[in-house]
């Protein structure tokens, strides 16, 4: 048996470690100076994707929605072990909601599938809603199992699956295709090899090939192909799909096939307010308590 | 809106072996009122197999009606049995708002209908009101719009979001965040019984074994609780904070931080992702108060924070603040707490 998988991952601003250089002067946050990483759980997707390739056999294909630049979350993925990477970029796409986002993958596994296995992290650490997994699943019709921590086995068209629950976990069987989120606890996810990484960083989107040639006027339209067949044999040509590409309804994507909408946005400002200081020496410190002790708050 | 009526508030109510989760029966109580202020019913949406027996709760809690969907094949959750049975109640019945509790239930079934109905969903709202909306794609005011407010972005952002689309206005909303109010005993409502109708392709996901355990710690119920978080350092740095914890008759909490660095495990997490708690005094040690571990906390009667970081927003909205190093001060605290008269 082989199984053939995709991956759905998202590059995202670094929101764990926010360091004084991404503060603005306000006491905000500076979105546009936080570095762009792969979301962490969406490595623990690639991971389980690879070994089961490596129990099963088969193949292992990563795609990603986002900016020109998130196709540099794919290359990471080559260098990981992924046999081949979708880039999905379009103004178009920009503005989406859960909704609108799992529509634009419904849409873009339907072209590139069909696949046995699609597989997404648990969550992004920029908006932690974890509902983009489950719509997906519904879009494209098949179960889901969410917050699977392990694989236990593929067999006979179904696969067992380990999934947390509050308090414990529930071991869910459900026939192929189906949808996986998987949480960080499933494994760790391999480094980048140093061979596949030497190999791979010459992987390039139309986009950024184009950009070799000083841009999308380049008109030497013989010289890209023979380019793209040369890349494409080596295994070094990222695709590039924008709305055009993919069976979709412009009134179901981005900003305009979001239903929910940001009304307000406040940033959070760190100031201080009036709390009692207490100095950390042996007098403050006995002080506090016998004061916490006669309002009863400490008995 | 073409509708001539007004959607009602509907809260999915979850139940493992017919016990109703906490969150539900928050959400009802939530549910009534934001249903009081738009002059609507509250509903509540049970399903599973022989739950009748829930429904007086459901109704004392503030439920106007139970729809009551009972089927063996429901007895235990799974998503695409439940999802059916609900998007087939919404198509019929037009609920304006649909709470849903973000529970590994929740947030597995509430995306899922939410796709079928191509509603929007917000998740983790730690706020809900009623308010107007100006939606400035087509310039309408959207009076008696739910505003759905939630921490973003890592926490440094507060947003307020907003469904423009079709009913429902649905969202998920973590255990302990909305208040659960005093039941009135004796108040009754209806309970509408609910066709369900299911076919093979509803039931190919099968469940083979559950393990489920009762909570470590109950943080909701206590009244004094100790809290590390990334600045206690390492895991046997850890016991210092049980230390304290024991001394003082308190239970022991974390940040979502200590939690991921594996020092304590995630039933002790407080914040947006873990338990909402209110206790008489709350101490944090070593813990920076991402506004996401606020949102947990900030409703402790007293806070009493120990940071080295004079800068710390825990200092925001602690009542006690001590600057300076928790393995000096943590000590300190020990002693001074042994020898009081």
């Amino acid at each position: 048996m082989s199984l053939t998988i995709l991956v759905f991952a998202k590059q995202v601003p670094d929101t764990k470690n926010i360091t004084g250089k991404a503060m603005k002067d306000d006491g905000t946050v500076n979105r546009a100076a936080l570095p762009a990483i792969f979301n962490p759980e969406d490595l623990n997707g690639v991971e389980l994707a690879l070994a089961l390739r490596e129990r099963y056999g088969g193949k292992v294909v990563v795609a990603t929605m986002g900016p020109p630049a998130a196709a540099n979350i794919l290359r990471h993925a080559l260098y990981m072990g992924a046999d081949e990477s979708i880039l999905l970029t379009d103004r178009r796409f920009a503005g989406a909601d859960t909704l609108a986002t799992s529509y634009t993958l419904a849409a873009a596994a339907r072209k590139a599938g069909p696949f046995d296995l699609v597989i997404c992290g648990r969550q992004a650490i920029d908006g932690d809603t974890a509902q983009v997994g489950p719509q997906l699943a519904e879009k494209l019709n098949i179960p889901q199992l969410i917050y699977v921590a392990e694989v236990e086995s593929v067999e006979a068209g179904r696969l067992r699956g380990r999934c947390l629950i509050d308090g414990g976990y529930e071991i869910i069987e459900s026939p192929l295709p189906c949808l996986l989120t998987v949480v960080a606890e499933a494994n760790v996810p391999r480094p980048a090899g140093a061979r596949r990484l030497m190999q791979y960083k010459r992987a390039v989107t139309r986009s950024e090939l184009l950009a070799r040639h000083g841009g999308r006027d380049y008109e030497d339209a013989n010289v890209l192909a023979e380019e793209e067949a040369s890349l494409r044999r080596r295994g070094l040509w990222i695709h590039e799909w924008t709305a055009g590409d993919l069976a979709v309804d412009p009134n179901r994507i981005g900003m305009a096939g979001s239903p929910t909408k940001v009304k307000a946005i406040q940033s959070v400002v760190l100031t201080g307010k009036g709390s009692k200081q207490v100095p950390p020496t042996d007098e403050g410190i006995a002080g506090l308590v016998h004061e916490l002790i006669a309002e009863h708050i400490l008995s | 809106m073409s509708k001539k009526k007004a959607g009602n508030v509907w809260v999915f109510i979850e139940q493992d072996d017919g016990r109703i989760a906490d969150v539900s029966l928050e959400l009802v109580c939530k549910g009534r009122e934001l249903a009081g202020q738009l002059g609507v019913k509250t509903e509540a949406v049970l399903l599973g197999q022989r739950v009748a027996g829930l429904a007086p709760r459901l109704h004392e809690y503030g439920c106007d009606n139970v729809f009551l969907a009972e089927d063996a094949r429901l007895e235990h959750f799974s998503p695409l049995p439940y999802a059916k049975v609900i998007l087939g109640l919404i198509h019929q019945h037009h609920p304006n708002i649909f709470l849903f509790g973000a529970t590994a239930v929740g947030r597995s079934l509430a995306p899922r209908v939410a796709s079928g109905k191509l509603a929007g969903l917000t998740a983790d709202c730690t706020d809900l009101r009623i308010d107007s909306f100006e939606d400035k794609a087509s310039g309408q005011v959207l009076p008696n719009k739910l505003m759905q407010i939630r921490p973003a972005f890592g926490g440094n952002i507060i947003a307020t979001i907003v469904n423009t689309w079709d009913d429902p206005q649905m969202v998920t909303v973590r255990e302990g965040v909305m208040r659960l109010d005093e039941p009135a005993a004796g108040r009754r409502g209806e309970v509408t019984p609910v066709a369900v109708s299911l076919e093979a392709a509803d039931l190919v996901v099968s469940l083979v074994k559950r393990f489920k355990q009762e909570k470590e710690v109950n943080l909701k119920a206590a009244q004094i609780i100790v809290a590390g978080g990334y600045g206690v350092g390492t895991k046997e740095n850890f016991q210092l904070i049980r230390q304290l914890a024991e001394t003082i008759g308190g239970a022991v909490a974390a940040s979502r931080a200590a939690v991921d660095a594996g020092w304590i495990s995630h039933d002790h997490q407080v914040g947006q992702t873990g338990v909402t708690v209110r206790p008489r005094l709350y101490i944090a040690c070593g813990i920076s108060g991402s506004v996401q571990h606020r949102a947990g906390m900030s409703e402790s009667a007293k806070i009493l924070a120990i940071n080295e970081d004079p800068g710390a927003p825990i200092f925001s909205v602690a009542h006690y603040g001590v600057v300076g190093d928790l393995n000096v001060v943590i000590p300190k605290l020990i002693k001074a707490y042994k020898a009081r008269v």
